[in-house]
């Protein structure tokens, strides 16, 4: 046997993802996405605290007041607080899109294994998948909406559904590509049962996509439900949520613009840390992609 | 075009004392460190080296290629015809290029432009470089298609590059880079991605090329064969530097370097190594008219069958070596494929011992899978790059009911085995080198205590050292374990080396038989003649050298 090769192992490269910090210097994007998303999901856990009022209560002596140093956002119709209110609806928006980004990719991940690895199934569940992806997320709203009243849950389950297909894809790709890979064929020779071969060797390839997808079904998320919320066919109406603020401010637009203006600001703001951070995710779980883009 | 007004020949390339420095966190300070030498008129010189050593850097740097902010030039003089080339100017180099230089690549499907027939990407450089008319142009492309011995030159040019195979690939590709007659021509690995019989052919062409248009090549290789076949004159790189230069006869009959001799010393004889199968040793694996065939199903579509393996019959006994020898699409790893039962053959039978598994469903082959393992080709690929070494040889074990600490034992035992540190069974693959991976890939193969051992082109992507090296150890463990070997490559030097028998596989079948000496002794199929005849520096006998 040649002794040239034996012992000498390269040196202790450091393990991909170890160095937070350092790579938090290098994507300042990203850090400034994260840090703004912190502020806001530390506002809506500790909202009773952020020196809001109940947002629901009415004060028919304030309606309509111009924003000012007791109401920061100033008020609405029926004198509740807009500030309170605003950040009361960041819970609404967050849950929401947790809760879809969170059931989308835990169901698509199973059904996409199932599709990869099944060439049998796979044609069927691709079929449906198409005709689940046709369906516009905002008329299932309506029509769940309808049929079984208007709450959160129905909301999240609307949303989900035409999600699912695309994380269904992503997985069904990656495990397209990897189940060629010669070390998963090489467990398939040493007798690996297959569920263990897609756990051990198949799973944890899917993840930084799924990853990144997550952050992008979160963003669209919460923009589909404050339209869900604008529309009437969301969030029910005594809950305060963003998309539920713009709607009852849209008849004072002009005499009371800020009833608009802070909400839409706040979404606007929350999805855009959302898909920054989402990039900057992208950039560091493959390096290929931001090359590519 | 040549400059040559002096007494003596003025070369066309002059480099001198070249520097490229390498970015801050690799491995060593330059890419290439202070290398000169010289590229004359009408001359092949071939720069050799493994990967790492820096000669592609140097290709590229010539003509200019060189990655932005990550690769710079930081000392020496390109002087091509007496023309600094580190000093021109980007427009001044895009002039040069394609018109006194031109540059051939190692994929030709790649380097050519997909979406633009082949004649219009000949065409460009005429009218980038040249101020002819559209009619000298278009007559211009023919003859160049012409000198390239493409059949049929007026269809050609009308091909797209994908209805092309990879052999007319690089003709057009070489008919691109000659079209201006440049003074220098420069050819990083052209050959490496081609079959044995289309490189014998190509080089020929360059050779007769380079002849009649007084061009001189640099020549970047890490082959000795193709080096014996082509080259006048060779440098030798390694990490970065020259360390030897010279005639290419008297380099490869007599190097002087330390790092030569062993180069030269790995490349495998194409003289078999004369052994005794023992004809009393049982039969592991027997195929009987082993069937691949795809497609045919389509509903759509008219179908299109392809045979990839048709009436295979082979079989491997205890303790011998067989080799299946052929080139791209011969439908080699199918059989392979089959045998692991990676894929379900169509047809046929595959007897391990007495059991037939060609067509057992994947409940009762479970028990067979332990007895026959496989080593891939690509190192980079064949380990789980997020599992450690150790988790991936102790999985098949721990499949079949060892328990962990066991398997681990067993891992750390193969790892000495096939000489490698113990300790180092909790790193990840990224911490080993190509070899060292092929050397784990081995261990976790042998944790199974298989029966036959299969070889898919295993020291295929490896350097010439270290495949000298791989190979050896394959050798030692089918003695040690007394293996059937079934050892698949194209590469016949390789071959002659660890087989005992030679099946010679053609377009899915196997065109001849026998015992390795006999076959490369005296080949009967026309085919494996052809074969034997293209093999690069065949009429070459690579010494073996003491190591200074």
């Amino acid at each position: 046997m040649s002794q040239q090769a034996s012992a000498t192992v390269m040196g202790g490269a450091k393990r991909p993802g170890l160095a937070v910090m350092d790579l938090f210097r290098r994507h300042p994007t990203m850090m400034l996405g994260g840090a703004i998303l912190l502020v806001m999901v530390l506002g809506a856990l500790l909202a009773p605290w952020m020196f809001t009022v109940d947002p629901i209560k009415f004060n028919p002596i304030n309606r309509l007041k111009v924003p000012s140093e007791t109401f920061w956002f100033g008020t609405d119709m029926y004198g509740r607080d807009v500030y309170s209110r605003a950040v009361y609806g960041t819970r609404i928006s967050l849950a929401v899109g947790v809760a879809v980004a969170i059931l989308s990719v835990v169901i698509g991940l199973a059904i996409g294994l199932v599709s990869g690895y099944m060439r049998t199934l796979d044609h069927i569940i691709m079929r449906v998948m198409d005709g689940l992806m046709a369906i516009p997320a905002i008329l299932l709203a309506v029509a769940l909406v309808s049929l079984s009243g208007a709450s959160i849950v129905t909301v999240v389950i609307a949303i989900t559904i035409p999600e699912v297909p695309r994380v269904v894809r992503l997985v069904r790709s990656v495990v397209l590509s990897v189940r060629e890979e010669p070390y998963v064929e090489a467990a398939v020779a040493a007798g690996t049962p297959l569920p263990l071969i897609l756990i051990r060797h198949v799973l944890p390839n899917t993840v930084p996509p799924l990853i990144v997808q997550a952050t992008y079904i979160c963003a669209s998320a919460m923009i589909t439900e404050a339209i869900l919320s604008f529309l009437g066919a969301g969030t029910p109406p005594e809950i305060p949520s963003w998309g539920n603020m713009m709607a009852e401010g849209r008849t004072f637009f002009q005499l009371a613009p800020w009833i608009i203006f802070f909400p839409g600001v706040a979404l606007a703001l929350i999805v855009l840390a959302v898909n920054v951070l989402g990039d900057g995710l992208r950039d560091t779980l493959d390096p290929r992609i931001a090359k590519r883009v | 075009m040549t400059a040559s007004n002096g007494p003596s020949i003025e070369p066309v390339l002059r480099i001198d004392g070249l520097t490229v420095a390498l970015p801050g966190n690799a491995d060593r300070k330059n890419a290439v460190q202070d290398v000169s030498f010289d590229v004359k008129p009408q001359e092949i010189l071939c720069v050799v080296g493994e990967s790492g050593s820096g000669k592609s850097v140097t290709a590229y740097t010539v003509m200019g290629l060189l990655p932005k902010r990550q690769l710079t030039p930081t000392a020496g003089r390109l002087l091509l015809q007496g023309e600094d080339l580190l000093k021109a100017t980007p427009a001044r180099m895009r002039e040069l290029r394609g018109s006194r230089m031109s540059m051939i690549f190692q994929e030709p499907m790649t380097a050519l432009n997909p979406v633009m027939r082949v004649g219009d990407q000949i065409e460009e450089v005429l009218k980038v470089h040249s101020t002819m008319s559209p009619q000298e142009r278009s007559e211009r492309v023919l003859g160049i298609l012409r000198d390239v011995h493409m059949p049929d030159p007026a269809s050609i040019r009308n091909a797209y590059p994908h209805q092309l195979s990879g052999g007319q690939r690089q003709r057009v590709m070489i008919a691109m880079a000659l079209v201006m007659e440049p003074a220098l021509l420069v050819a990083d690995e052209p050959t490496t991605a081609l079959d044995v019989t289309t490189q014998a052919q190509i080089l020929r062409l360059m050779k007769d090329l380079q002849r009649d248009h007084n061009t001189g090549v640099l020549f970047i290789t890490h082959d000795f064969g193709v080096v014996a076949e082509i080259a006048d004159r060779v440098v030798v790189m390694q990490n970065g530097l020259v360390v030897e230069t010279g005639d290419a006869r008297k380099v490869l009959r007599n190097p002087q370097h330390p790092y030569t001799r062993m180069l030269i010393s790995s490349v495998p004889s194409m003289t078999p190594r004369a052994r005794r199968p023992d004809p009393t040793s049982a039969t592991v694996l027997k195929t009987h008219n082993l069937e691949m065939v795809y497609g045919g199903k389509s509903f759509f579509q008219k179908s299109r069958i392809v045979r990839a393996a048709h009436e295979v019959n082979i079989d491997v006994k205890r303790g011998e070596t067989l080799g299946i020898v052929g080139e791209s699409g011969s439908g080699k790893s199918t059989v392979a494929r089959c045998i692991v039962r990676l894929i379900e053959p169509t047809g046929g039978n595959i007897y391990l011992d007495d059991a037939d598994i060609a067509h057992l469903p994947t409940s009762s082959l479970r028990r067979h899978r332990k007895r026959v393992q496989i080593v891939f080709q690509d190192p980079y690929r064949s380990l789980n790059p997020r599992r450690s070494v150790g988790d991936s040889i102790a999985e098949g074990p721990m499949n079949f009911g060892l328990s962990k600490a066991k398997a681990w034992d067993r891992a750390k035992d193969l790892m000495t085995l096939v000489g490698l540190d113990p300790r180092a069974v909790d790193r990840y693959p990224y911490q080993f080198s190509g070899g060292q991976r092929q050397r784990i890939c081995i261990a976790r193969a042998l944790a199974m205590e298989p029966e036959l051992l299969i070889a898919d082109e295993a020291v295929s992507a490896l350097d010439v050292s270290v495949q000298a090296q791989v190979l050896e150890l394959l050798d030692d463990v089918r003695k040690k374990f007394d293996l059937a070997m079934l050892f698949i490559t194209h590469d016949l030097r390789v071959a002659a080396q660890v087989c005992d028998r030679v099946a010679v596989m053609h377009k899915g079948e196997v065109v001849e038989y026998g015992t390795a000496t006999e076959v490369f002794a005296a080949p009967r199929h026309a085919y494996t003649r052809s074969l034997f005849d293209a093999a690069p520096g065949k009429d070459w006998e690579f010494g073996k050298f003491e190591a200074a």
